[in-house]
């Protein structure tokens, strides 16, 4: 890890790399498979120092992270809370442990660290960090035999340090700074899902203009064509696709872009330092986006895994057990009435392996109804294990709570839902019912939290401005935060830019010229 | 060892300083310097600024929680950060910590954060009360001070070892040497020797943004002066024309109309000092808000005059913070700046706003008096 420079004053103690082949070994015994990981002993200002950058102590040069920096050091200082541990996804995987704390406590966090490695190496949404030789980001096919990726973010991210400082020796400061800050209003504009899936279709276009549009075919057998397929569907959908290409024509993009980072990259009017610094923002964006897809999963499989070989492989000797459980409470506290994702993880990961344990999945399972059946269901299979290891594989946590959360984990674990209550000028519960605890736990995770915003039309109004569209799915947008991120747009577009959304249920445009901020009702 | 988040570090104090990217200044929020007292919960104050993004107003989205309660019960607001085990630096934090602590240390944190001085105590002798407490436990006492439970357990004892104690009758008669007594030590405490004497203006011309900066900042004085000194007392005035003195939930709830004479105000500080608190034994803070509208200049110079002849030379201090309301001309800091501001002890603050208070405070107590 030379490119850290300082590895030599941050080597582990003789003590603790004992513990980490000890740990490393059962760790492997249980099943984890992680990439190689490296460990780093430092002071709470140097770990704080690394939080604050996210992890890179190589990063681009940004008072924010300073501004983070003085929150961790504030909140160390006045005994508010400490940083354990930091554990980056790379390849060999990095992580820092706080010195001076107690050898129990670094146990408890190599073991955590090896549970978030093995879910960094093994979840399909961390494919999107694999890089190539040259550092582009290339989504592999899922894991092999030997899976070994290059993701040397630490040497990318340090080279997107050393691009935004010299574009801030050529530039000065300011302009460069405040082009970030502008880019950063824009960071969470990208699309979860692109890493995965080909979303734009280089059509060769037929020199004698647009064809007639094809009808996609439902594959059927012969004599099942006219049920599967039928002709008078099949035409109206013809008419459809061909008013929709007609009333499409020059519009551009040709479909609503969710990646709207890369629009502008691609498209916007930018001065090439300008392109250079949102091409940053928007790799690194990327690149912690996976983390965000996964919050309670990767808590979840890190904490079901420490507390498994803490405890049940001897990993912690039995004059450690109390310290270890003390702390382990700790993390697992629901403050007040907060979720806490490594509680709701963990919870789950061991309320799907009792439940394959014991065979409660399946039509049988489902359509019994009979409460006393179901309670004493134990058809003895002991497929746990390897059900939450196909688990941390291939869900994040959108899917994870979709397929897994059932009325009864609900219901044990009391979740509920609540509500601004205007009366009362404050939170109160709402309810139990489970369709909308679900509901509601669901919609806060899709899109990683962030509203879905597209753009829809780069040239609205034949005016070469930019329109996006919020799809609002029955919360309303911050309207203040909503109109500054449109100075930076305006900044980024160099021309007027407006999102479509509701307000209050009502189809607002939201517009901002350059100059002055405006609100029409209506749709585009 | 120098950190390379130092330069982010100091870039970002610039900001918040408004030296750098004034463009930023705006954005700034404090967090608020507020002690609920009932949990003693404080906020600390950490400037952040945000990065606006297309997000979700928080009002009308709710959330997803865990644990007791029924629809409609209320949910505890502000749960803190987290203290364990994990990645952070990922999420957005909490902008406000709140956090389980003691006046004692959130006295200390002001005193740090603010750089203020201890105060330097005038000297006068410290009082110091005497008061008994049962805390030991004797042979001999009288009846009226016996411990039951000890007199018993040595009874039991006895008859235990002299044998005569039998599990089916158990019967204990205690004998003259059993017998135990509470006995008292006496401690001595110290008393009261400061006091507090707040003055507000409760004129119409102050609306309710101008009585919660003044609630802000006595808070904070009140937390640091009983920090400095062992046992404080405190008194409130509210005047408009005439002066009265009320109780702490008064002093911050009422609200009168009508014209201000701010020298009725001062003249019932100093019967109350005189009478109740001599100058040779306390510590005396005199502290006063208005939104400096007073009703004539005759009343002004006989303010002065109070202030020169009466208040000045037995306080420590004679504090003087002006809020801004949409009504008043804010003469009075003037007049005060101009006939007072000589007065090593007067002190004199200006607070337009709440983001003024911190910087309202330094002036108030920064000088260690």
């Amino acid at each position: 890890m030379a490119a850290l420079g300082f590895s030599n004053e941050t080597q582990l103690p003789a003590y603790l790399r004992k513990e980490q082949d000890k740990i490393e070994a059962v760790a492997r015994q249980i099943g984890l498979d992680f990439f190689p990981t490296v460990f780093e002993i430092l002071s709470y200002d140097r770990l704080n120092e690394v939080a604050a950058y996210g992890g890179f102590p190589t990063r681009y040069p940004h008072w924010r992270f300073g501004m983070e920096y003085e929150r961790l050091a504030k909140s160390y200082e006045y005994g508010l809370s400490k940083i354990y541990e930091m554990v980056i996804n790379t390849n060999p995987a990095i992580a820092y442990l706080l010195e001076g704390n107690s050898l129990t406590d670094q146990k408890l966090v190599m073991c955590h660290v090896y549970g978030h490695v093995d879910f960094f190496k093994n979840n399909f949404c961390f494919r999107s960090t694999d890089l190539d030789t040259l550092g582009r980001v290339v989504p592999t096919e899922l894991s092999r035999e030997g899976y070994d990726p290059n993701r040397r973010w630490i040497d990318k991210l340090a080279n997107h340090g050393s691009v935004v400082r010299r574009l801030t020796a050529r530039h000065g400061v300011e302009p460069v700074e405040s082009f970030v800050d502008s880019c950063l209003s824009l960071e969470n504009l990208v699309d979860p899902h692109s890493p995965f899936i080909v979303r734009r279709r280089i059509e060769e276009e037929a020199e004698e203009g647009p064809q007639e549009p094809v009808v996609p075919r439902l594959k059927s057998k012969d004599y099942m064509e006219g049920f599967i397929n039928p002709e008078p569907y099949m035409e109206a959908e013809k008419q459809r696709l061909s008013s929709e290409q007609k009333s499409n024509k020059g519009r551009f993009p040709a479909e609503p872009e969710q990646d709207v980072l890369l629009f502008l990259i691609e498209n916007a009017p930018l001065e090439k330092w300008e392109r250079a610094v949102l091409t940053v923002i928007r790799e690194e964006a990327y690149y912690f986006l996976p983390q965000m897809q996964t919050k309670i999963m990767n808590e979840g499989w890190a904490s079901y895994n420490h507390s498994k070989l803490m405890t049940q492989h001897g990993v912690a000797d039995f004059s450690e057990i109390v310290d270890y459980a003390d702390n382990n409470a700790g993390v697992m506290a629901t403050n007040g009435k907060s979720l806490n994702p490594y509680k709701l993880g963990v919870e789950l990961y061991r309320h799907i392996e009792e439940r394959w344990n014991k065979g409660q999945f399946g039509r049988d399972w489902d359509q019994c109804d009979d409460l006393d059946e179901r309670r004493h269901w134990d058809l003895q299979l002991g497929l746990g294990t390897k059900k939450i290891f196909e688990v941390r594989s291939i869900y994040n946590d959108v899917t994870f709570l979709d397929e897994f959360l059932t009325p009864e984990f609900a219901f044990e674990n009391k979740l509920f839902t609540f509500e601004w209550s205007e009366r009362r000028g404050g939170y109160e519960v709402a309810t139990r019912e489970f369709q909308k605890v679900k509901q509601k736990l669901l919609g806060q995770l899709t899109n990683a939290g962030n509203p879905v915003i597209r753009v829809l039309d780069a040239n609205h109004g034949n005016r070469g401005e930019l329109l996006l569209r919020h799809d609002h799915q029955g919360v309303d947008l911050r309207v203040d935060y909503a109109e500054r991120v449109l100075e930076a747009l305006v900044r980024v577009w160099k021309r007027p830019v407006l999102v479509a959304t509701k307000l209050e249920e009502q189809p607002v445009l939201i517009r901002f010229d350059g100059k002055d901020h405006s609100r029409v009702e209506g749709q585009p | 060892m120098t950190l390379k988040i130092d330069r982010d570090h100091s870039r970002f104090r610039d900001i918040v300083r408004g030296r750098i990217r004034q463009g930023l200044k705006k954005y700034i929020s404090h967090g608020e310097m507020i002690g609920k007292k009932g949990k003693e919960l404080v906020s600390i104050p950490i400037p952040h600024i945000d990065v606006p993004r297309f997000t979700f107003g928080s009002k009308n989205q709710g959330g997803v929680g865990q644990g007791d309660g029924k629809p409609g019960d209320p949910l505890d607001q502000g749960e803190g950060d987290q203290a364990g085990t994990g990645e952070a630096g990922q999420g957005e934090g909490d902008h406000v910590l709140e956090v389980d602590i003691t006046l004692e240390e959130l006295a200390d944190i002001l005193g740090e954060e603010l750089s203020l001085p201890a105060i330097e105590d005038k000297g006068k002798s410290k009082i110091q009360s005497k008061k008994d407490k049962y805390t030991g436990i004797r042979r001999v006492g009288p009846e009226s001070l016996r411990h039951f439970k000890r007199t018993y357990k040595e009874a039991l004892k006895r008859s235990i070892a002299s044998g005569t104690y039998s599990p089916d009758a158990p019967l204990i008669v205690p004998q003259a040497d059993d017998k135990r007594f509470r006995s008292f030590r006496t401690d001595e405490q110290p008393v009261a020797n400061a006091v507090i004497v707040y003055m507000m203006d409760v004129s119409g011309s102050m609306g309710d943004e101008q009585k919660e900066i003044v609630r802000i900042e006595s808070f904070w004085i009140d937390t640091w002066l009983r920090r400095q000194y062992d046992g404080i007392e405190s008194r409130y005035i509210i005047h408009d024309a005439t002066a009265r003195e009320v109780d702490r939930d008064t002093f911050f709830r009422t609200r009168e109309s009508g014209g201000t004479m701010i020298s009725s105000a001062y003249q019932l500080a100093a019967d109350i000092i005189e009478k109740d608190y001599p100058a040779s034994d306390w510590n005396i803070y005199p502290f006063h808000f208005s939104d400096g509208d007073n009703w004539s200049s005759d009343d002004t110079s006989l303010c002065m005059k109070i202030l020169r002849e009466r208040l000045v030379p037995v306080a420590n201090m004679f504090a003087y913070g002006q809020v801004h309301s949409p009504y008043g001309s804010g003469q009075f800091i003037k007049d005060l700046r101009e006939q007072m501001g000589t007065e090593e002890k007067v002190v004199l603050s200006d607070i337009p706003d709440r983001e003024a208070i911190v910087r309202s405070i330094k002036d108030f107590l920064g000088k260690g008096r």
